[in-house]
């Protein structure tokens, strides 16, 4: 018999619901974003400049607070979720409702 | 004596066969590691080889850096055994931290599937020790994801090092300095996007991979 884990109430701990949004560094090619914007004028969307394509990763964090939510976001991201090389993330941490205050 | 070459195998790796193949034909014995499994079975020197390493998944070699298989690479290579990373093995070794910077995507936006002449730069790899400086090689490329990339502060310990093992003549993905392969600081761990392995035979329309494969082979009696 597995002992029932304790709810997030009891641990005192919180849900957050985490965006990752992981882009390209300035300078690192992106053919899929030049090749976008080199399309759109075919179907007569003019005046486009700039078109970045990158990855949007999503999760729900179970963390103590939105502090340590975020440190353990940006470690995974440093780690593993980028490369830092030719990746820069943005991070969006949000506490999930019903989580305790 | 034989050398025993273990070939990396990841789900995804498709260029394992054609590395053992070369590797028989130029006398050595090829033996496949498995990736989930945390050892180098004792062999002499490791090809890390092409293909799409657990799919490529996130980014390429960012999931493989996982397999149980590398911590023993890792291990092997810190006690100074050959391992040559070859194509997605080169992003392999460059996600995993055994060799610096990263792979971009080509610039100019395309696949490049084709033979491209390279320069050897340096001697002191365990890839290119029984190469000459400046012999040029025809050797076949097959990447989207082969522009190599480093900071400036990489860039020149490169350089300063003599780590750049080979470069492009006529750079065909973008890579910074025309680097087509490099280096760690001791010479014994060499990632390339080019594939010596698919320049092994007449038939295949050059030999010219065989003095570094040689090399990789003749390298566990130079330590």
């Amino acid at each position: 018999m597995v002992a029932a884990r304790p709810t997030l109430w009891e641990s005192g701990r919180m849900m957050f619901s985490v965006h990752v949004e992981v882009r390209l560094r300035p300078g690192i090619a992106d053919p899929a974003g030049a090749t976008i914007e080199r399309s759109l004028p075919h179907l007569g969307f003019e005046g486009i400049s700039g078109v970045q394509v990158g990855k949007s990763i999503r999760f729900s964090l179970e963390a103590a607070d939105e502090a340590s939510a975020r440190v353990e976001v940006e470690d995974m991201c440093r780690r593993f979720l980028t490369n830092p090389v030719i990746e820069d993330a943005v991070v969006a941490v949000e506490a999930l409702e019903g989580s305790p205050a | 004596m034989t050398t025993r070459v273990g070939v990396v195998l990841f789900p995804g790796s498709n260029c394992e066969l054609d590395a053992m193949e070369a590797v028989s034909s130029l006398g050595g014995d090829a033996v496949v590691l498995w990736h989930g499994e945390a050892t180098v079975q004792g062999v002499d020197a490791v090809i890390v080889p092409g293909g799409f390493a657990h799919g490529d998944y996130l980014r390429p070699g960012a999931i493989a850096r996982f397999s149980p298989v590398m911590a023993a690479v890792q291990a092997f290579a810190e006690e100074g055994g050959p391992v040559v990373g070859i194509c997605n093995g080169f992003q392999v070794l460059t996600e995993a931290g055994l060799l610096p910077g990263a792979l971009q995507k080509n610039a100019g936006l395309k696949f490049l599937c084709t033979t491209v002449d390279l320069r050897v730069e340096t001697t002191r790899s365990a890839l290119t020790a029984g190469a000459e400086v400046g012999q040029i090689l025809r050797v076949p490329i097959n990447h989207f994801e082969g522009n190599y990339t480093c900071d400036a502060d990489t860039l020149a310990l490169l350089q300063a090092e003599d780590r750049i093992v080979l470069r492009y003549l006529d750079n065909p993905n973008g890579s910074v300095d025309d680097i087509a392969g490099i280096c760690n600081a001791a010479g014994n761990v060499v990632g390339l996007m080019p594939h010596p392995e698919r320049a092994i035979s007449e038939l295949l329309g050059s030999v010219d991979g065989t003095v570094l494969l040689r090399s990789l082979l003749d390298a566990p009696s130079r330590v």
